[in-house]
């Protein structure tokens, strides 16, 4: 018996969200007294550090090129069947979600995705109804398979020492898609997995004004995000919009700069933990969903925040 | 062209979520039920356009559902739709729904579906659709051009994009992006009347997963008003109160 967790990367680097699901999969080997096996496909660079992180032993399937649903559920249901894995864990991310379902048909294994607790026997919970329930399933099979919730189980280190990585002992089947290009923001955190979170709307007035913001962020050490008005008529890139519609995220810290808080918005941050509103109107819905309010001109409010937090910074 | 688009019903998104029977269903009064956004902007919409380049090509819809749910199948013909297959069952878990519509999904050169529902978030149908069909999949599809045989996909990746190519047929899922959203006309309306709607049982499939019971979640604090001549204070309550600096 043990755990199985895909520890996937991206552009060649072990993602956080990865570590994240080493960290489920480790509590949940833990719980059941088993071994937690990792494994990367790929070039994942620093794989043998996911021993740090909980794995007891790190297998990889380097000869791989790009991602392919497809290949990747291949190769984790053959690795799951070698090792004896009763629990098949996978980040809740654009790859995890794309293979587990694959995975959970290949081996007959129930999938309950975007978990936020461990699991007690069968029984293990998620959010649903964009964070307006949540609901408590039963997988009833014998091998289980789970997405871990983006930022809930943060990665822990275990041990002081690497583990070095094994090849796997795999066939990879051919691939039916061509990866032409892969690309992301250089030097930040993606949404789905930033801690920190610092967002703007409409009252900013134009693109013009971003720099408040901007520093704010770089501040804190936190990505920055906006709402659906502001990316549909490019002020900010696409990739930057939080909502239903856009990224839905879980952050430790969502401030919200100059947003309403449309029903749709919230449904894609309200399970942010901790939420800040500055907003000029009092009555903006926002504030009712929010642990902190500031009712005031965002351009005066936001650059004495970023003061007062560097001041902060300073000092502890 | 022969086109599947698989739609599912959500309750609307300013819903009031609330629990009945003992916690273990949805309590649907006074709930307004809709098709899935990321189905009917997206998906279906981008569907109708890859029929209008491709001259002879057919769209059909794929719900699994009772026939209460005949409203949002309708819906999905005034936009454009030619016809739809419903699979008269409750749609009782992922597996279950993806056993129904690969069970029904033979012979289609593309698979289209919405990057996940509103309601559960899971995203977990079109993956195990694929797998069943043996098809590629292309998920969080943003933006897709086709030339022949060949799709050419950009898909949403965390803090970036991903550019692939696949041969059709494939399975898609489709996320902001990929099309704007289309309201029926009244002709739409009047000619999706006629169009054929049909019903087939529901094929067996295992209770891999399901939900047992439901919950609110805890209530939050109430909002915490602090003076914008005040800033220090918040920083004070983000690094005490909250943890979070």
């Amino acid at each position: 018996m043990s755990v199985l967790v895909f520890a996937e990367s991206l552009t060649g680097k072990i993602k956080k969200s990865a570590l994240e699901a080493l960290s489920y999969g480790y509590q949940i080997a833990q719980q059941q007294g088993t071994t937690c096996v990792a494994l990367t496909i790929g070039n994942a660079e620093g794989a043998d550090t996911l021993g740090q992180y909980g794995a007891d032993k790190v297998l990889q399937v380097s000869q791989v090129a790009g991602f392919d649903s497809q290949v990747y559920a291949n190769i984790i249901s053959q690795v799951a069947q070698q090792v004896g894995a009763t629990v098949v864990v996978f980040a809740h991310s654009s790859s995890g979600k794309s293979v587990a379902g694959r995975v959970a048909v290949r081996l007959g294994a129930g999938l309950v995705s975007a978990v936020t607790s461990l699991l007690a026997g069968n029984a293990v919970n998620k959010n649903v109804f964009s964070g307006k329930g949540i609901a408590t399933y039963s997988i009833n099979t014998r091998v289980k398979v789970v997405t871990v919730s983006a930022n809930t189980f943060p990665p822990k280190q275990v041990r002081e020492t690497n583990i070095p990585a094994e090849a796997a002992n795999v066939s990879v089947p051919a691939s039916k898609i061509r990866v032409k290009e892969t690309s992301t923001v250089e030097g930040i955190v993606p949404l789905p997995e930033a801690d920190l979170v610092v967002s703007a709307g409409r009252g900013m007035k134009g693109p013009e004004n971003w720099g408040i913001v901007e520093e704010l962020a770089a501040t804190l050490g936190a990505t920055t995000a906006c709402s659906r008005p502001v990316a549909d008529i490019h002020w900010r890139p696409h990739h930057e919009h939080v909502g239903q519609t856009g990224v839905a995220i879980k952050p430790t810290l969502y401030i919200a700069i100059g947003i309403s808080g449309a029903i749709q918005h919230l449904a894609g941050v309200n399970q942010s933990k901790t939420i800040v509103v500055i907003n000029k109107d009092p009555e903006a819905p926002f504030f009712k969903a929010a642990d902190y309010g500031i009712v005031g001109d965002l351009f005066d409010v936001v650059p004495k925040l970023t003061a007062a937090i560097k001041n902060f910074k300073a000092n502890n | 062209m022969k086109i599947l688009v698989c739609v599912s019903q959500t309750p609307d998104t300013t819903s009031k979520i609330q629990f009945a029977n003992g916690n273990t269903e949805l309590d649907k009064a006074g709930i307004q039920f809709i098709m899935n956004p990321y189905d009917e902007w997206y998906a279906l919409v981008r569907a109708l356009e890859l029929k209008e380049a491709n001259a002879g090509s057919t769209v059909t819809l794929l719900h699994v559902g009772g026939a209460a749910n005949e409203p949002t199948i309708r819906k999905g013909l005034a936009i454009g739709a030619d016809d739809a297959i419903r699979v008269d069952a409750e749609a009782t878990s992922s597996y279950f729904v993806a056993k129904q519509i690969a069970a029904n999904a033979q012979g289609f050169d593309v698979i289209f579906f919405g990057k996940e529902t509103i309601d559960y978030n899971g995203s977990e149908v079109p993956a195990m659709v694929a797998e069943l069909l043996d098809l590629p999949f292309v998920s969080y599809g943003s933006k897709m051009t086709t030339s022949g045989n060949v799709a050419t996909i950009e898909r949403d990746i965390e803090g970036g994009k991903e550019t692939v190519e696949v041969d059709f047929p494939f399975v898609l899922s489709c996320a902001k992006g990929m099309a704007e959203q289309r309201i029926p006309n009244m002709q739409g309306i009047m000619m999706s009347k006629r169009k054929p709607v049909k019903v087939v049982p529901a094929v067996a499939a295992d209770n891999t997963a399901s939900v047992t019971s439901y919950s609110l979640p805890a209530a939050k604090a109430g909002v915490k008003m602090i003076s914008p001549d005040n800033v220090e204070e918040l920083v004070k309550l983000l690094h005490n109160e909250a943890k979070v600096l």
